[in-house]
C-alpha cells in the first residue's frame, strides 16, 4: 500500500510565500494574545489549590458552590470533570492550603454538612504556593527555549547552519501554534503542558531532520541543480515518511486523548496539535528559511 | 545458519529471558523465598499519583534561624561586655539582621579587640566615630551564614524524618530539594491532614514565668510592659468543656528552659479531672536545670508554652526534682499522641511552611492506571494494525519488534526501580507510536531501492544502511529534549522523561538491530527472493 505514489511532485516551495505570510500572522496573533491576555495558568504556575471531587449522586455545580461557599474561600471556579455522568468536579481555589490552614478538613466539613458524609470523595488536592509557581513558570519557559536552541545547534552540527536555523524557526512556529491552540481550547497551562511542549520540540524536529538528510544526499547527487528544486524534490521524496511517522504517533495520541482520562487530555491535545504542526512547518517553514538564507548570502 | 545470525539470536534470547525475569517481581505480589535468594526482586514502583499519597514540599524559614542565632549572640555580647566592665550605650538587632552596638569613644578599641578574639563569626560591617561614641554595625559573616542555613535545613530534615518514622508511614521519601526546601513523599497515607500537622509543627517548647505584677487584660488593652509579652492559651468553657475560649497570659519574655532537654515524652491517660496529658522526662542536665528553676521560683506560676501557645501555667508548689514535668491542656487522645511524637522528635530549628502539596486518593490512582492501560492497548493496536496493512510482512516484523521494545522498556524500568507515574504511562503509550518510526524510515528506503531495480538483498542492505543516520539523528533530538525535561521536571513529569528516554534507547535496539536479524537469516539461507513490503 502506498499513500504517496512514487514520482509525486507537488510544488510545495511555490506556496512558500503564502505559507510564510499565513504562519507569521498566526504566530504574531498568538504572541500578542500570550503577552496581553496571557494563558490560563493552572495551579502549578499561578499558585492556588485545585480539588477533584466525586459525588455518589447527581449533583449540580450551584449545589457544590453552595456547600463550599461556607468556607469563605473567595474566588472559586467549579467545573465538570471526567466522563459524562461520573459526577466529578474540579474546584479551583485561589488560596492555598497554607493560607487556609487545614483545607482538606474544612472541605470535608463543608461538604458533609450539605451532602452527608460518605456521599462524596475528595480524590485529589493540589496546592502550590505563589513563590513555587513563579519559579516553575520561569524554569518551564527557559527549558522550552533551551530545548529549541539545542535542536538548532544539533542540526547545525550534523548538517549546516542554515538547516539549523530553519529547524529553529519551524520549532518556534510549532510551539506557538500549540500554545495558541491550547489557549483557544481553554486548557490550563501546567507542568504537563511544559512536558508536552518539550516533546513537541524534540519530536517535530524529526521530520526536518529527515528532509535535511535527503536534501544533503540530493545535493551531492546533482550539484548543478537549483537549491529550490532540490529542496522540493526532497520534500516530495520524504513526504510519505513525514506523514506516516507522525501518523502513527497521532494514532496513539488520539487513543490517549479519548481514553486517557482528564489529567492526560490537555497533554494529548497539545501533542496532537504540535506534531501536526510539525509536519506543516517542516514542509512550509523550514525549507523557505533555508532558501531565504541562500538568497541573502548571494546578494 | 551463518554465525553472525546465531550470535545475535543468542544475545537477544538472553536479553529477552533476562527481561522476563526482571519483570516477574513487578507482576507478582509476593515471591517464594527461594526466588528472592538469588533472583531479581527489583520492581517498577508506582508514583504517588497512581498509588495515592501525599507529596509535600516544605520551605524551611532559615531566616528565622539566623534571627535566633543573632539574638543569642547579642545576649552573649551583652554578657561579655558586662564582665569586661565596658559601659554599653546601645545594643540591639535591626530588621536587616545586623547587630547595632554603641559604646563610648574611650572603649572603642577595646571592643574592637574583643570582637576580633571572641566573636570570629561576626564581621564589622561599619564602624563610625561620632560625638556620642563609637557605633558598630555587626553581621554574621558569609561563611557562617551559609553553614548556619545549611545546618538548619539538615537539622529540620532529621527532625521531620524522626517524626514521620514515629508516625508510621511505609517507605516515605524525605530529602533536601534545592537551597532550603525539603521534599516529603508519603505513599498511601490515609490522613494527610494529620500528617501535615505533625510534620509542620515547629514544636518549640518553652518554660516562662508569668508576670503577676500586671494584669493581662490591662496589657492587652494598653500594650505589654517592657520585658514582657502576651501569649494566648485555650481554656475549656461551658458544659463539659466542649467549647474553648482564648485566654491571654502576660509572661516574662525571658525563657527559663526549652524543650532541648527532653529525653522522652509519653501520653498518660487522664484522671477524672481532665483529659489525657503528656508527661515529659528530662535528661540529667534538664533535670538539674528544672530543679534550679523551680527552687528559685516557688509560689510563682510557670507557663508551659509550645509554639507560642500557652498550654498551662501551674503554680510551683515546691522544688521539683527527678526531671519530670507534664503538659496538661484541653486535648483528646489523638492530639496528645501527636504532641508526644513531636516533643520526642525534637523541635525544628526554624519554622517550616508548606510550599507545595499534592495529595491523591487511592481510587483516583487505580482509575488512572485503568485508563492508561486501556489507551495503551487501543493505541498500540491501532499502530500494529496500520503497520501490518501498510507494510505487510515488513510491517508485521516491525510489530514484533514493538512488542520486544515494550518488554525491554518495562524491564529496564524495573531494574532501575523507576517510578511509574501517570505521565509516565502516557509516555509508554506515546513511545509505542514513535517506536515504529525507525521501521517506517527503513521500509520506505527499501521500497525506494527496490523501485530503482535493486535485488531484494541489495535493497535491504542499502535500506538499513542509508536510513540509519536519520534514525540516529531523530532519536538523538527526542532524547535530548527528554533530558531537558528530566532536568526541569518534578515528580510525575520526571516519570514521563524517564520513559521517553529509556523508550528511545530500546526502540533503536529493537527496531533496527532486531528486525535486521530476520532479514540476515533469510539472506543467509538464500530464501529471500521477494520481500513482503
Amino acid at each position: 500500500m502506498e499513500l504517496i505514489k512514487p514520482g509525486t511532485n507537488i510544488p510545495f516551495t511555490k506556496y512558500r510565500h503564502i505559507a510564510v505570510v499565513l504562519s507569521t500572522v498566526v504566530n504574531l496573533v498568538v504572541l500578542v494574545v500570550l503577552f496581553t491576555k496571557g494563558p490560563n495558568l493552572g495551579v502549578d504556575f499561578a499558585g492556588g489549590t485545585v480539588v477533584q471531587l466525586r459525588f455518589a449522586q447527581k449533583v449540580s455545580i450551584p449545589e457544590v458552590r453552595e456547600a463550599l461557599g461556607q468556607l469563605g474561600t473567595g474566588d472559586t471556579v467549579i467545573q465538570d470533570f471526567g466522563q459524562e455522568g461520573s459526577n466529578e468536579f474540579l474546584v479551583r481555589l485561589e488560596k492555598t492550603s497554607v493560607q487556609l490552614g487545614a483545607l482538606g478538613e474544612q472541605l470535608r466539613a463543608g461538604l458533609s454538612q450539605r451532602f452527608g458524609s460518605g456521599r462524596f470523595e475528595i480524590r485529589r488536592i493540589e496546592s502550590v504556593g505563589p513563590k513555587v509557581g513563579q519559579e516553575l513558570r520561569q524554569r518551564g519557559t527557559w527549558s522550552v527555549i533551551a530545548a529549541t536552541v539545542m535542536m538548532g545547534v544539533y542540526i547545525w552540527f550534523r548538517f549546516e547552519l542554515r538547516f539549523g536555523l530553519g529547524a529553529v524557526i519551524a520549532l518556534i512556529h510549532d510551539v506557538l501554534v500549540t500554545i495558541g491552540a491550547l489557549m483557544l481550547a481553554h486548557y490550563e497551562f501546567d507542568l504537563t503542558i511544559v512536558a508536552a511542549l518539550l516533546t513537541v520540540v524534540g519530536y517535530s524536529v524529526n521530520d526536518t531532520v529527515i528532509v535535511c538528510d535527503r536534501v544533503r544526499e540530493n545535493m551531492r547527487k546533482s550539484r548543478r541543480e537549483k537549491l529550490e528544486i532540490i529542496i522540493n524534490t526532497s520534500i516530495n521524496e520524504t513526504l510519505s515518511r513525514t506523514i506516516i511517522t507522525t501518523g502513527t504517533a497521532i494514532l496513539v495520541l488520539v487513543a490517549l486523548f479519548l481514553l486517557g482520562g482528564g489529567v492526560i487530555r490537555p497533554f494529548a491535545f497539545a501533542l496532537l496539535v504540535g506534531f501536526s504542526s510539525g509536519v506543516y512547518s517542516t514542509i512550509f517553514i523550514a525549507s523557505p528559511v533555508i532558501l531565504l538564507w541562500e538568497r541573502g548570502k548571494r546578494s | 545458519m551463518q554465525r553472525g545470525v546465531v550470535v545475535r539470536l543468542v544475545i537477544f534470547s538472553v536479553l529477552t529471558f533476562a527481561a522476563l525475569f526482571y519483570l516477574v517481581p513487578t507482576f507478582t505480589g509476593e515471591f517464594p523465598s527461594w526466588w528472592s535468594g538469588f533472583l531479581p526482586t527489583e520492581r517498577i514502583h508506582l508514583g504517588l499519583d497512581l498509588q495515592g499519597g501525599s507529596h509535600i514540599v516544605l520551605e524551611v524559614k532559615v531566616d528565622k534561624a539566623v534571627e535566633n542565632t543573632l539574638e543569642r549572640i547579642k545576649e552573649e555580647l551583652r554578657k561579655l561586655l558586662r564582665e569586661k566592665a565596658v559601659p554599653l550605650n546601645e545594643l540591639d538587632r535591626n530588621q536587616a539582621n545586623q547587630i547595632r552596638l554603641k559604646v563610648s569613644a574611650a572603649s572603642g578599641d577595646k571592643v574592637r579587640d574583643l570582637l576580633k578574639s571572641e566573636f570570629a563569626n561576626l564581621t564589622v560591617v561599619n564602624s563610625q566615630v561620632s560625638s556620642g561614641g563609637v557605633d558598630f554595625l555587626l553581621a554574621l559573616n558569609e561563611k557562617e551564614l551559609r553553614s548556619l542555613r545549611d545546618a538548619t535545613v539538615d537539622q529540620s530534615l532529621e527532625t521531620i524524618r524522626n517524626r514521620i518514622d514515629q508516625f508510621g508511614v511505609s517507605e516515605p521519601i524525605i530529602q533536601r530539594q534545592g537551597q532550603q526546601d525539603i521534599l516529603v513523599q508519603l505513599p498511601g497515607i490515609q490522613d494527610p491532614e494529620r500528617a501535615k500537622e505533625i510534620i509542620g509543627k515547629t514544636a518549640l517548647l518553652e518554660f516562662k514565668l508569668l508576670d503577676e505584677a500586671h494584669s493581662a487584660e490591662e496589657a492587652v488593652k494598653n500594650g505589654s510592659p517592657p520585658g514582657t509579652q502576651i501569649l494566648y492559651g485555650y481554656a475549656a468553657k461551658g458544659e463539659g468543656g466542649l467549647r474553648t475560649e482564648k485566654v491571654p497570659y502576660l509572661l516574662d519574655a525571658r525563657t527559663l528552659m526549652t524543650g532541648e532537654y527532653i529525653a522522652d515524652a509519653r501520653v498518660r491517660p487522664g484522671s477524672n479531672l481532665g483529659g489525657p496529658y503528656v508527661e515529659l522526662i528530662l535528661n540529667s542536665g534538664g533535670a538539674r536545670l528544672f530543679e534550679r528553676v523551680t527552687a528559685e521560683n516557688v509560689k510563682r506560676r510557670l507557663a508551659i508554652v509550645l509554639d507560642n501557645r500557652v498550654y498551662s501555667a501551674p503554680v510551683i508548689q515546691e522544688r521539683i526534682g527527678g526531671g519530670r514535668a507534664s503538659i496538661t491542656g484541653t486535648f483528646d487522645m489523638k492530639e496528645a499522641r501527636d504532641l508526644a511524637i513531636v516533643l520526642r522528635a525534637g523541635a525544628l530549628p526554624a519554622p517550616v511552611e508548606i510550599a507545595e502539596e499534592r495529595t491523591v486518593g487511592p481510587s483516583l490512582g487505580s482509575d488512572s492506571i485503568r485508563q492508561g492501560i486501556i489507551s495503551f492497548v487501543v493505541g498500540s493496536s491501532l499502530v500494529v494494525l496500520f503497520m501490518m496493512i501498510y507494510y505487510k510482512g515488513a510491517g508485521a516484523l516491525a510489530d514484533v519488534a514493538l512488542i520486544f521494545h515494550i518488554l525491554f522498556l518495562l524491564a529496564i524500568l524495573a531494574v532501575f526501580k523507576a517510578v511509574l507515574t501517570l505521565p509516565g504511562i502516557a509516555g509508554i503509550v506515546l513511545i509505542a507510536g514513535m517506536a515504529v518510526d525507525a521501521n517506517v524510515l527503513i521500509n520506505e528506503r527499501i521500497r525506494e531501492e527496490l523501485r530503482l531495480g535493486k535485488s531484494s538483498r541489495a535493497a535491504i542492505e542499502a535500506g538499513y544502511e542509508r536510513a540509519l543516520p536519520a534514525i540516529i539523528d531523530t532519536n538523538v533530538t527526542t532524547f535530548l529534549s527528554g533530558l531537558i525535561l528530566f532536568q526541569f521536571g518534578t515528580g510525575p513529569i520526571k516519570g514521563f522523561a524517564v520513559t521517553l528516554c529509556v523508550g528511545i534507547l530500546t526502540t533503536v535496539v529493537t527496531a533496527v538491530y532486531m528486525t535486521r536479524i530476520y532479514y540476515d537469516y533469510r539472506i543467509g539461507a538464500r530464501k529471500l527472493t521477494r520481500i513482503s513490503i
